[in-house]
């Protein structure tokens, strides 16, 4: 735990800002105000944010259908991402995406995806764009990063983008958040490796890790050394697996009976990255319970903002549909 | 007769081919749902609830729930043909047709041409389809124009939660490969399905919805129901048409739609996919060569513009074809002097 008073306090206000993006969503999709597919990230933020701390803009990442928690680490606008799940014309996407289609090309997020094991590939590509451009005045590469499901890696997008970054020594990293599910199906049965994940890119011919997903701590230290490894120029690309946990359904609506007796409530008990997070800090005196409170507070309201800014925002009228097909055509 | 839903319809007709023939076998993902998990097989029974009931009473071996892997889906299904199964494949969204297009339309299709006349590849895939949910521009697509234009594939876009039941039919048994577009908003309509388990609605059969002598409306999938709304609200206005509900696209029936126009003189063209190089083009081009002189009017095509399927409300009812666009189509062909 080498982070300073600032960064922590940056880490633990991100991961309780897509906490409570997701939680309030939850309650607003009940209502019937959002259309669509929502698939909430609620439960993995540690991995998130653990990753995206370390990246700046130059650096890229690839998110999947459950992307919210990708888009508010890597620096999306809060408000402008709850107005697109709002269907607002002054949504980050103008009300085209929605959910599944959040990006902000200027942050380095390439966008979420409704189309499982489509990031792998354009991640490789990102990456050779910055093998191309080459390292910077410290002898760094900026990376390209795919997010992707236990369920995504059964993709045979996902190995052609893993061997095809091998053999470029494409700057990219594959980052497998193995939350045990594909929509309905248990990982045990859907992925036949005889170990993990993660030994599926060892075999390909990368080097790898593996974490615990729900420790912030975790995630983030051994991301670091991911990064060192995949910034130094002629090593290629990585990959690594977090043990994560999904505390709400598939997408919003799931009757979830693939889980266990009492398995949510344990999860929120026993696999919180948020909980676990706090005692750590507080634990180690890093960050009292009177600052973490007031965080937790400051997220509260930004969410409270956005719904309110989002409820108020301008429709997209009809003609509307034909914009932005093409840029000239 | 028994009434029950779209979706049901597919299901039932599943089942009662996989108790008539042994080699009737289902794959797909989540076709079975809760493999893997605390919650156990049969978790779900397909996401769309169009598989449910299949596994506990047919097994593993002839209820596949797969991996995300829509490739080897469409290429087992292929394989599973080629050797004697006659495979019911589910992929999810029929969307997901860009990751496994290769062994639809270079594989499946073709093997029989390919091979000489040699083989018989009788895979069915199911595929749900259409916009209606705010789905955005990846869970929401038409792609009948994509699989009629290929040779070698049969295309049915049912309707009806009778055709359903009778298009399926006749595909599962049929010896040549099928697709098989549902539309997802079509899942809870309701309707009547005949009993008898040899109910088998043939190919190529067009079924007239409404009559009428002032105009033709040609629709498939949910394109139907909204003709049909059109042309009732038109028919309170004395204007009558004939809905001709095409039921399959690939093989088309010609027939149906030319003798109609040779009453009316007048075709409206409705069609959920992008206008380029569709269906709404094709019977528009088969009309123009087969019918012309009997045309009063231009033809006129109610079709999406050419962009992808938008996100929010607004945005998508604005893309989607409506009754009340299809009946504005109606008026403005009668209006042509
Ligand atoms: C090509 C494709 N196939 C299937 C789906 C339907 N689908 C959406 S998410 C999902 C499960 C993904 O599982 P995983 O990769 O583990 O991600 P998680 O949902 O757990 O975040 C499926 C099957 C899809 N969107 N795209
Ligand atoms: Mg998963």
């Amino acid at each position: 735990m080498q982070l300073n008073r600032e960064a922590l306090t940056r880490a633990y206000r991100q991961m309780k800002l897509i906490r409570e993006f997701e939680e309030r969503l939850h309650e607003e999709i009940q209502t019937g105000e959002i259309a669509g597919f929502t698939h909430l990230y609620c439960g993995q933020e540690a991995v998130a944010v653990g990753v995206c701390e370390h990246l700046t803009d130059r650096d890229k990442i690839v998110s999947t259908h459950r992307g919210h928690g990708h888009c508010l680490a890597k620096g999306c606008d809060v408000e402008g991402m709850m107005k697109e799940i709002w269907g607002s014309q002054e949504g980050l996407c103008n009300g085209k995406g929605g959910s599944m289609h959040i990006a902000d090309i200027d942050k380095g997020m390439l966008g979420a995806n409704g189309i499982v094991g489509a990031g792998a590939p354009i991640a490789v590509g990102a990456a050779l764009s910055n093998k191309i451009d080459g390292p910077d005045a410290e002898g760094k590469l900026a990376v390209a990063i795919a997010f992707s499901g236990d369920g995504a890696c059964n993709q045979g997008t996902t190995f052609e983008a893993m061997n095809l970054a091998v053999v470029t020594k494409a700057p990219a990293i594959f980052v497998f958040e193995n939350n045990h599910y594909s929509e309905h199906t248990g990982v045990d049965y859907a992925v036949g490796t005889t170990r993990d994940i993660a030994s599926r890119a060892e075999a390909f011919g990368m080097k790898v890790w593996r974490a615990d997903g729900t420790d912030f701590f975790a995630v983030y230290d051994t991301f670091r050394d991911v990064l060192e490894y995949v910034r130094t120029p002629g090593n290629g690309p990585a990959a690594v697996e977090f043990d994560t946990e999904r505390f709400f359904g598939h997408f919003e609506g799931d009757p979830q009976r693939y889980r266990g007796e009492g398995e949510l409530d344990r999860l929120r008990a026993e696999r919180d990255c948020i909980k676990i997070f706090r005692a750590k800090v507080s634990g180690a005196a890093l960050l009292d319970e009177a600052d973490l409170d007031s965080l937790d507070a400051d997220a509260l309201s930004a969410i409270e903002n956005a719904v309110t800014a989002s409820r108020a925002a301008a429709r997209p009228q009809p003609e509307n549909v034909l914009d932005n097909v093409y840029i000239s055509y | 007769m028994a009434k029950m839903m779209y979706r049901d319809a597919i299901r039932n007709t599943i089942f009662q081919e996989m108790q008539r023939d042994e080699r009737v076998v289902v794959l797909g993902e989540d076709v079975v749902g809760g493999n893997g998990t605390a919650g156990g097989p049969e978790a779900i029974g397909g996401i769309w609830s169009t598989s449910v009931g299949l596994y506990d009473a047919f097994g593993p071996d002839r209820v596949i729930d797969t991996p995300i892997s829509e490739s080897a889906i469409m290429g087992a299904a292929g394989g599973l043909a080629l050797a004697g199964k006659r495979p019911v494949a589910e992929i999810m969204f029929a969307d997901f047709i860009g990751v496994c297009m290769d062994q639809l339309w270079n594989q499946i299709a073709k093997f029989r041409y390919m091979f000489g006349g040699k083989s018989i590849c009788p895979a069915v895939i199911r595929m749900p389809c259409g916009a209606g949910y705010n789905a955005a521009a990846q869970h929401s697509q038409m792609i009948s124009q994509f699989v009629t234009n290929m040779p070698g594939i049969k295309v049915l876009m049912p309707a009806t939660p009778a055709d359903a039941c009778g298009l399926l039919r006749q595909a599962i048994r049929d010896d040549d490969p099928v697709v098989f577009l549902e539309h997802k908003f079509l899942y809870a309509m309701s309707g009547e399905v005949p009993d008898d388990p040899d109910f088998v609605i043939p190919f190529g059969h067009a079924r007239l919805a409404r009559a009428g002598q002032d105009a033709t409306i040609v629709a498939s999938g949910m394109m139907v129901s909204y003709a049909e709304t059109a042309a009732d609200d038109l028919a309170q206005d004395g204007i009558g048409c004939d809905v001709i509900d095409l039921r399959t696209t690939s093989p088309i029936d010609e027939e149906a739609i030319l003798d109609s126009v040779e009453v009316t003189g007048r075709m409206v063209v409705v069609d959920e996919a992008p206008p380029r190089c569709s269906l709404a083009t094709d019977i528009s081009a088969l009309v123009a060569q087969k019918a012309f002189a009997s045309l009063k009017a231009p033809i006129e095509m109610v079709t999406p513009p050419h962009t992808p399927v938008p996100f929010a409300r607004e945005l998508e009812s604005a893309y989607l074809p409506s009754p009340a666009k299809i009946a504005a189509a109606v008026r403005k062909s009668l209006e042509y002097r």
